[in-house]
Parts: structure tokens; C-alpha cells; sequence
């Protein structure tokens, strides 16, 4: 009786043509500065700092449920960590790590304070707490008041140098979002977070702490977009509190995880590029891009939930993260999947 | 004295909040979603005054009757055409298209009438003041504003408890499952709903566009204390809503007396401290009226 019912495996094929092409896309990504313009890796920059924000809201939101439009406190934390520590003679580059840690550190109480909420009122809430910062922030004179304040210690580097540091530092903190987040899916914790995404009430019946999973995750969100906003201080060299703790990221990072798909981690791949390659090619009509951009985004989440990825996953069993786990009957070729959705 | 002076205009203030917080108490008692547009919404009615204030020859202070109508029929198509299909996902998708109309009427707004501020002017109206004492006056402006934003909630009410909308709405509310099984439209129900917040938080757009100014960045903003007046008041409760926003108001006014930091600090703070103590509110309520 037990035998051949079937064999679950953890990838298929495609899985490990990621592992090859990734690889090599990566080496090809940080050649990039000797091989192209400097206004083509400034794009990138860009990209990398948007995917590093939607990766992290898309963790938050499509796997802990956790729906934040205030995920801009953190960026303000990242943004001003670097400020702080170069205008104590820091390399601002040495402050990124630093700031992840600190977008952490600053999660832990206020994950205390909005955990007795939920829902729509959860979002405000985190929504005020970014206000707050912000408020908070332009009190302080030191730290440049409303008009900002400029980032010492770089301006004295070539630009040539300082773009390609820039490019690499930014390189490194979305190669370590994604990595991260894939192994945080792969872990045990991975398995409590997709069942919480899957069926919140039944993930507790079955006894996953799902407090505790959506705390690690919301943890893990902070320090991202803490480091994403480290990120957005030495790209422009400049820290004001109206930019790094504006709304606008939010709706940037919501938008990019709607249009790619939210709930898998190829969705905000997909929607950071698409984003990005949107908003490059709307630039000259202002700020038209953003009401396209959003209305696309509304218009997927109301009538195509799972956006590009979804659409494309639907049609093909195939998942570029191994995530989940495949079901395939014995007797057919490994490459036929038995169950298409991943378990 | 400037401690009275505060206090007193804090109230007055807080009458700007409550017309913010109204709508949104509404919709979210009658469909479990906060409207993160609501601000927004607003701000637009504010700028379809300055629209058509030039062209109707109409004085600005009574442009209401032209906008608040405009809004409620927005608000039902709105509700019907786009918040309603997204709830059939879960109340989260809602939130996010709310979210998503949000930065698309802030960035029509942006292109249509750039980022300069605007006002109306409504003469004698907006800059006479009854003076109490030497030191305090309080501007008739500000006097109408607490009153509409009273009225607003009275009439609600009253709506809520004795018409048989009100009552339809109230069941829907309590249970939608049983309210539909004794042949209640939800659809509607949730279309009237939206289109009684949309025409009262215009009425709150142009309030806000005579007691200061507006631009296509102002809505988060009022967005924000308008929730917060509903959730210190206690949800589903409007008379809730009225003391929250006057509580916020006063918050404000009195930080103010502090700093300009300070001023803007203060209700989001009071907001946090009540959450903390007392997350259901002062007068919490199961359902709707």
C-alpha cells in the first residue's frame, strides 16, 4: 500500500536553473560598473532600493497578513542612522549594517504597541507611528530640523568611485533581502508563515504561534527598509525628514508587490522591475505616472489578485524559489508536477 | 489666559476634525473598511469649489450646495464600481485600493492645479470674531464650522434611528447575513453609506479650504486626526467621534501654546496614549447608533 504514492520533492529543474542563471546574473550585476553609463547603474540603484522595499512589504503583508502603510518610520530610521553615525565620522558605507540593525531595534516596541491592533486599524496605527518619527525628527536641529541635512564624509570621494560604491552597497543589501527572505520561507518558521498566509485561523488551530511568526517577520521587515533607507541617504547624499519618512515609499513598494503579484517572492521581482521600467518611461508626463501606475496597481488587485506572477503561475507549475514542496506521482518523468500549487 | 484661549480654540478646531471623522465612523461602522482616501476625497471637494466658484458666481460660503450633491452621487459610484468589487477578497484588498485612490487623486490634483496652495475667500465671514475679552476672540468662521460639524453628526443620527434607510443600514451593520435574508440590498446599503461619508467629508474639504488652505498633499494629513477622532471616540459610536475630535482639537491647540513641533505632536500622542489605556474608546459600541 505504501509504496509508490507518490514522491515530494523540494525543487524542480527550475529551481536549479535559478541556482546557475542567478549566479551568474549576480557576477554579470556586479561587473556592471565597468561595463555600462553611470545613468544606467544609477537606474539600478533604484531598482534595487524599490525591490528591497516591496520584497520586505510583500513578506509583511502577503505572507504575516500584516498590512503597513507606515513602513516609511523605518526608512526615516535606516536614513538617519547613517546621518548620525557619519556626522560622528562613520563611513557612511560601514553604517548600512548598522542601520539594519537599528530598523530592528526600533520594531521591537512599537511591534508591542501595534500588535494589540488588526486590520484597517493596524494600518493607520503604523501609518501614525511614522508621523510621529517624522515630527519627532524635524524637533531636532542637529539632525538638520525640516530642511534636512546634508551627509558628510563622501563628498570628497570621485563620483565615478562613489556611484560604483553606491551601486555595490545597494547590490549587496537587495542580494541580502532576497536571500534572507528565501531562507526565512525555507525554515520552519517559512512553513507557519505560509500557512498564516494560507488560512490564519486554521495555522493557529493546527498550533502554529502565529504571534510570534508575524512579530519575526515584522522585525524582519523594519531592518530591510532600515537598510533600504541607508541606502536612499548616500544615494542622495542628503537626509530630510519629508522625503525619508514620506508616504510616497509606501505606496511605491505596495504598488510594485500588487502589479508583480504579492504572496510568492517572484511577484515584487517582476513588479519592481515593471515599476521601474514604467516610471522610466513616463517620466516627461510628471506626475501622470503615478495615477497609471496606481490605477494598474488597483486594478490587479481587484480583479487579478495574484498580478504578473500570479497570472503566469497559474498556467505553469513553474517557481523560480524553491519554497514549497512538490507533489510528483511515481511513475511519471520528474518533470511532470502532480499537484500544481506547492505545498 | 493663552491656557483658556487654547482650550477654547482647541474645541472650535476639534469641529474641523469631527467633519473628517464623521464619514469615515460612518463607512467603517456600516462596511469594517477605513477609507485611506477619505482625506483625499476632501482636498478634491475643496478644489472642485475653487473650480467652480468662478464659474458659477456662486458665494463661496454657500458653493455646498453644489458640491456636497456632486460628492454623494461620487461616493455611491464610487462604492459600487470600485470598493465593492474588491470586497469580495477580504477587507485587506479593499484597504489597498483605498490606499491606491489615495495617490491617484493627490497626483491628479498635483498635475491639474500644481502644488501651490489654495483658498476660499469668504469675506466678512472669514476673518470677523466675536471678542470675548481683550485677549480672547473666537472667529465666526470657526463658530460655524463646530456647528455644521454638530449638525452633521445630529443629522446622522437622526437618519440612522428614524428613517427606514437609517434602519436598513443598521441591520446591515449588525448582521449582513441576516439583514439580507429579509431582503436587504447590502449593495445599496453600502452605496448610500459611501455616498453620505463622501458628501460629508467634502463638506469638511471646503471647510477646511475657508478655515486655512489646501493642496494635493493635505489629505493624509486630516486623514489621520479624523481617524483618530473616530477611534478615541469608540468605533461605531458618532457621538464618540464628536468628543474625540474636540479632544484632539484641544490636544493641539494647547501643544501649540508649547511649540510649532509640539502642536502637531500632541493629538497623535494623545491618540497613542488611548490606544494604549483604553483601545475600545471612550464610548465603544457594538454597532452603529
Amino acid at each position: 500500500m505504501s509504496r509508490n504514492l507518490g514522491t515530494v520533492s523540494r525543487s524542480q529543474y527550475s529551481g536549479y536553473y535559478l541556482g546557475v542563471v542567478g549566479s551568474v546574473a549576480v557576477v554579470v550585476l556586479a561587473a556592471l560598473p565597468y561595463l555600462v553609463a553611470q545613468g544606467f547603474t544609477n537606474i539600478l540603484i533604484n531598482l534595487f532600493i524599490l525591490l528591497t522595499l516591496a520584497n520586505m512589504w510583500n513578506v509583511l503583508a502577503g505572507y504575516g497578513g500584516l498590512v503597513s502603510v507606515g513602513q516609511q518610520a523605518f526608512i526615516g530610521v535606516g536614513a538617519y542612522t547613517v546621518l548620525l553615525m557619519a556626522q560622528h565620522g562613520v563611513e557612511p558605507f560601514l553604517a548600512i549594517p548598522v542601520a539594519m540593525v537599528m530598523g530592528a531595534v526600533f520594531a521591537v516596541p512599537v511591534s508591542w504597541f501595534l500588535f494589540r491592533l488588526t486590520g484597517g486599524y493596524f494600518a493607520i496605527a503604523t501609518w501614525v507611528v511614522a508621523v510621529i518619527a517624522g515630527i519627532v525628527i524635524t524637533g531636532v536641529p542637529s539632525l538638520g530640523g525640516g530642511t534636512g541635512a546634508s551627509l558628510p564624509g563622501l563628498h570628497l570621494m570621485n563620483s565615478v568611485l562613489l556611484g560604483a560604491l553606491t551601486y555595490w552597497a545597494s547590490l549587496a543589501v537587495v542580494l541580502a533581502s532576497l536571500v534572507g527572505v528565501y531562507l526565512l520561507l525555507r525554515s520552519r518558521l517559512g512553513l507557519a508563515l505560509t500557512a498564516v498566509r494560507d488560512n490564519e485561523i486554521g495555522a493557529r488551530s493546527v498550533g502554529v504561534k502565529v504571534t510570534r511568526a508575524k512579530r519575526v517577520v515584522y522585525l524582519i521587515s523594519a531592518s530591510g527598509c532600515a537598510g533600504a533607507g541607508a541606502l536612499i541617504a548616500i544615494s542622495q547624499l542628503n537626509v530630510q525628514a519629508a522625503n525619508v519618512f514620506n508616504i510616497q515609499w509606501t505606496a511605491y513598494m505596495i504598488f510594485a508587490v500588487l502589479i508583480g503579484g504579492i504572496g510568492s517572492i517572484e511577484g515584487p521581482i517582476i513588479g519592481a522591475v515593471v515599476f521601474i521600467v514604467l516610471q522610466q518611461s513616463l517620466a516627461r508626463f510628471n506626475a501622470w505616472y503615478l495615477v497609471i501606475v496606481g490605477a494598474v496597481a488597483m486594478i490587479i488587485a481587484i480583479w487579478a489578485r495574484g498580478g504578473i506572477w500570479g497570472i503566469w503561475a497559474n498556467r505553469s507549475s513553474t517557481k523560480l524559489f524553491p519554497v514549497g514542496y512538490f507533489l510528483r506521482k511515481p511513475s511519471e518523468k520528474k518533470s511532470s508536477v502532480l499537484a500544481k500549487t506547492e505545498y | 489666559m493663552s491656557w483658556i484661549n487654547a482650550l477654547i480654540q482647541g474645541i472650535f478646531l476639534g469641529g474641523l476634525f469631527v467633519l473628517f471623522a464623521a464619514g469615515l465612523s460612518l463607512l467603517f461602522g456600516v462596511m469594517e473598511v477605513i477609507n485611506l482616501a477619505h482625506g483625499d476625497i476632501a482636498v478634491a471637494g475643496g478644489y472642485l469649489a475653487v473650480v467652480l466658484i468662478p464659474i458659477l458666481h456662486i458665494p463661496a460660503i454657500w458653493i455646498f450646495i453644489v458640491v456636497v450633491p456632486v460628492f454623494v452621487v461620487i461616493g455611491y459610484l464610487v462604492q459600487r464600481l470600485l470598493f465593492q468589487p474588491s470586497l469580495k477578497s477580504g477587507s485587506l484588498t479593499t484597504l489597498l485600493v483605498t490606499f491606491g485612490l489615495s495617490v491617484i487623486i493627490e497626483n491628479l490634483l498635483l498635475e491639474g492645479f500644481s502644488a501651490n496652495s489654495h483658498s476660499l475667500s469668504i469675506g466678512r465671514l472669514g476673518s470677523g470674531a466675536f471678542r470675548i475679552t481683550s485677549q480672547l476672540s473666537i472667529s465666526y468662521l470657526s463658530v460655524v464650522i463646530l456647528f455644521v460639524a454638530i449638525a452633521t453628526i445630529v443629522l446622522i443620527q437622526l437618519g440612522l434611528s428614524r428613517t427606514k434607510t437609517g434602519r436598513i443600514i443598521r441591520a446591515v451593520a449588525d448582521d449582513r447575513e441576516a439583514a439580507q435574508l429579509i431582503g436587504a440590498d447590502y449593495k445599496h446599503v453600502f452605496g448610500i453609506a459611501a455616498g453620505v461619508a463622501f458628501g460629508t467629508v467634502a463638506l469638511a474639504g471646503l471647510a477646511l479650504s475657508m478655515y486655512s488652505q489646501i493642496t494635493p498633499s493635505a489629505g493624509p494629513t486630516y486623514l489621520i486626526y479624523g481617524f483618530e477622532a473616530v477611534v478615541i471616540g469608540g468605533l461605531g459610536s458618532l457621538w464618540g467621534t464628536l468628543a474625540g475630535g474636540i479632544v484632539l482639537g484641544v490636544a493641539a491647540t494647547i501643544g501649540l501654546v508649547a511649540s510649532a513641533n509640539f502642536g502637531a505632536l500632541a493629538p497623535h500622542l494623545v491618540f497613542l496614549a488611548i490606544l494604549a489605556i483604553r483601545p475600545q474608546g471612550f464610548f465603544p459600541k457594538k454597532a452603529l447608533a
